[in-house]
């Protein structure tokens, strides 16, 4: 497995929610990685934000390993959810909110 | 660089032929655009795949010369 591969793999496999992302969570770059930290900051489910401006191997990488050809990206105990149509989608609908309670993954619900 | 709605309609149909297509223009810049795809071949795939089938119809020009594509797939009512 490539380099970058390899640092993905680990990326997605060692931390629950994962969102390849342009900027972070603090300061998204692109409307689109946007949107989706705020629909994970409203479910209030803690995730990790990789930016892939700071990392150009990373950002064509995601592309290869997901056969996805855009950013951001979601990924739920190392599987690739979608990008910000379908995790927009899936949260509008409850699938979402119910995905991480099938996985176990503690949500703080926003009040 | 971008792409006209038909162009990207032309290239779904040609992946997708009984696909019903239906295109948005976002931001009139050629590089933002939403499209709905309804089509009998998404029937039993996940969304991903459904997405990922749409996204190969379009050859490589999604993320690149086509940055922005809001999409929202369908399988026909029977």
């Amino acid at each position: 497995m490539s380099d970058v591969n390899a640092r993905i793999d680990a990326e997605v496999k060692n931390n629950d929610v994962v969102l390849f992302m342009k900027g972070t969570p603090q300061f998204p770059m692109c409307g689109f990685s946007g949107q989706v930290v705020q629909i994970l900051s409203y479910i209030g489910v803690p995730f990790t934000g990789v930016n892939v401006l700071e990392d150009q191997e990373i950002r064509e990488g995601i592309k290869a390993y997901s056969n996805w050809p855009t950013i951001p990206q979601l990924y739920v105990k190392g599987e690739f959810i979608g990008g910000c149509d379908i995790t927009r989608e899936m949260f509008q609908s409850g699938e979402l909110q119910q995905l991480f309670e099938e996985k176990g993954i503690a949500v703080k619900q926003a009040s | 660089m971008a792409m006209d709605a038909h162009e990207i309609e032309r290239m779904i149909k040609a992946a997708l032929p009984d696909a019903a297509v239906e295109i948005r223009d976002l931001a009139g810049d050629g590089d933002h655009y939403a499209a709905t795809v309804t089509s009998a071949a998404f029937k039993g795939k996940t969304r991903v795949q459904q997405h990922q089938m749409v996204y190969a119809a379009l050859q490589g020009n999604m993320g690149g010369v086509l940055h922005a594509l809001a999409l929202t797939t369908a399988v026909p009512q029977d």
